[in-house]
């Protein structure tokens, strides 16, 4: 039997021993404690307005302009994306993850009160998942709604029959849907991101702005290094492509098929590491 | 006594990068309560952290009933600690604390219902429940953290400096659930450096300074291991002045003097055996009338003062 075999053997079993339920139930009751915790504390209203901003200045104008002047599909169509990529995904989702993801951990410690789950009998993996979920729910209930919401308000100025022509016949609903996805997974790529920074930063404001700093120059970096990023994945799947600006090293979008699941898989990796770092911590808060 | 049935430190240290928290600490204790007793900084949260598994150990191995904290759905369902942090996650009311606790058990809705409303009770917060805790007093605070240690029904309860902030009539009722909990089997470990208090609850005492365990066992035991200091006795009679007079015959006694209302004598003596028989013999050789015998430094003050002096410096 090779070794590989006997690996397989092994792992096998011990996949099928493992409590598959009480670790789901556990998850389950960590992220209803977050969530809890989350809407009790004021956490949530910084991201709240981040998340409602575009769509309160869109329903503004729907109300304040009379007169949006004559329908231009792809200018709407860029406008929309220039106001995604530049202010939702790079600032509001941005800020929103880092304002919540960043706290899942260290505010516990901060606030002196991460030693009530590290008493339970619950793997740290699991603790850490559920938080993960509660912080995703969270932003994700906020920013891909907002965002979806803001991409209908955006053509409502023009009328049903444009409404009409846009979204039942046109590539409204596919855009919207995709805009909302790609919220989704800045949300989860980013809150991934914050949620490592949280555990192994004593003030993860600092490497926050320097994966800020990162992800901002990323348009002026080789076309290798714009890919060590998370923007660059989500820029390439959204609906319309912004236009190249001065002084941006041009690169080729990456496929929607390698993207979406790059995506996801640089999110479970840096959870891992979240996960193997979550296991060695320890709580002293008079040192922290 | 069984490892099985034990919390067992096995030359456990542990230090926060060049600082010491607690060193070299072999140490069984055994089911009863069990206190630790030093002053701040001293080692005793360290070692309660350690045993509870927030910090590892730089070094040595702690288990409870032959577990470790790395196996925590095992492990953690025998431990509730009480730790000292008055802080609690904001927002919450006191019954939505203990019922998200518990239900990190992973017990069903029903049991996760009884056991919250049976913690709250014994603790006798069932009418604020319903509260916020950032409302409470120091004294219910106090009461919920120990609602949420001992929810869960665990087998191990470590308590650091439990009484903090409670009012005397809570201190009687906390100081008498303690000694319940421990009638019915469960380990207590104590942390106060209240020495009186420790003196009402304990079976053992662990004494700690500087990091290191200076003593453990029962009280008596351990005062009378200490033969520098020799133990203080006050008999009350009718005629102190005779066994005053008589007591010198012995050469274990150093001091021997009238208290100061006159109505009985003190004994400083090396060997307390001795002493009890030739006190007995003075009483019946000259009828005395005995009110009273009581040794005056048995008390956990005393012991800690004889052993790492009054202010955790060795005498």
């Amino acid at each position: 039997m090779s070794r590989q075999e006997t690996a397989s053997k092994g792992l096998s079993p011990l996949i099928k021993s493992a409590p598959w339920g009480l670790w789901f139930r556990q998850t389950m009751a960590v992220t209803r404690f977050e969530t809890r915790k989350s809407f009790a504390g004021r956490r949530w209203i910084a991201a709240f307005l981040l998340a409602g901003g575009p769509l309160f200045l869109l329903t503004m104008r729907l109300f304040l302009d009379d007169d949006p002047g004559t329908f231009d599909g792809s200018t709407e169509g860029l406008i929309f994306a220039t106001m995604f990529q530049s202010y939702i995904l790079r600032m509001a989702i941005f800020f929103g993850c880092v304002g919540i993801f960043t706290q899942l951990f260290r505010g516990e410690v901060l606030e002196k009160t991460l030693h009530y789950y590290l008493l339970a009998p619950v793997r740290r993996e699991i603790i850490m998942t559920g938080k993960y979920l509660a912080g995703l729910l969270n932003v994700a209930v906020l920013f891909v709604p907002a965002t979806m919401l803001s991409y209908l308000v955006m053509y409502m100025p023009y009328g049903s029959r444009v409404m009409e022509n846009h979204f039942v016949n046109g590539v409204g609903i596919p855009h919207m849907l995709t805009y909302g996805g790609v919220a989704f997974l800045a949300c989860a790529g980013y809150g991934a991101v914050f949620l490592l920074m949280g555990i192994i930063a004593r003030n993860p404001l600092v490497p926050a702005m320097l994966v800020l700093g990162w992800e901002s120059l990323n348009i002026f970096l080789p076309a290798t290094l714009q890919k060590i990023s998370v923007i660059h994945y989500l820029q390439s799947i959204t609906p319309v492509p912004l236009p190249f600006g001065p002084l941006e090293v041009i690169t080729e979008p990456t496929s929607p098929w390698v993207s979406v699941p790059g995506l996801l898989i640089m999110t479970l990796a840096v959870l891992m590491l979240a996960a193997y770092k979550m296991r060695r911590a320890e709580v002293s808060y008079s040192t922290d | 006594m069984s490892a099985e049935n034990a919390i067992v430190f096995s030359n456990v240290s542990k230090f926060y990068g060049e600082v010491l928290g607690v060193n070299k600490i072999n140490l069984t204790i055994p089911p009863g309560v069990t206190s630790l007793v030093g002053p701040n900084g001293s080692g005793k949260t360290t070692l309660m952290n350690v045993l509870t598994g927030l910090l590892q150990p730089s070094k040595g191995w702690v288990r409870v009933h032959g577990l470790s904290p790395a196996e925590p759905e095992e492990f953690y369902p025998l431990i509730g600690y009480c730790t000292q942090f008055d802080t609690f996650p904001k927002g919450l009311t006191g019954y939505a604390l203990v019922h998200s606790l518990v239900t990190l058990h992973g017990k069903g809705r029903t049991d996760t219902e009884s056991i919250t409303w049976e913690a709250i009770g014994k603790v006798g917060l069932t009418d604020a429940a319903h509260r916020r805790i950032a409302g409470y007093s120091k004294g219910m605070r106090q009461r919920i953290k120990l609602a949420t240690a001992i929810a869960h029904r665990p087998s191990v309860l470590v308590l650091d400096e439990p009484l903090n902030g409670l009012d005397p009539m809570a201190r009687t009722e906390f100081i008498e659930l303690f000694q319940q909990l421990a009638a019915d089997g469960l380990h207590v470990v104590v942390s106060s450096h209240i020495l009186h208090e420790v003196d009402m609850i304990s079976d053992q005492v662990v004494m700690m300074s500087h990091g290191y365990v200076v003593a453990e066992g029962e009280i008596q035991g351990v005062r009378s291991e200490i033969d520098e200091h020799p133990i203080t006795i006050l008999v009350r009679c009718d005629r102190p002045t005779i066994i005053a007079s008589r007591v010198f015959a012995d050469p274990n006694v150093v001091e021997a003097r009238i208290s100061d209302d006159g109505r009985g004598v003190i004994v400083k003596t090396r060997n307390v055996d001795e002493f009890y028989s030739l006190l007995n013999a003075i009483v019946l050789e000259e009828a005395l009338n005995v009110e009273g015998v009581a040794t005056t430094d048995e008390d956990i003050h005393s012991v800690y003062n004889y052993l790492v002096g009054p202010n955790g410096q060795p005498t």
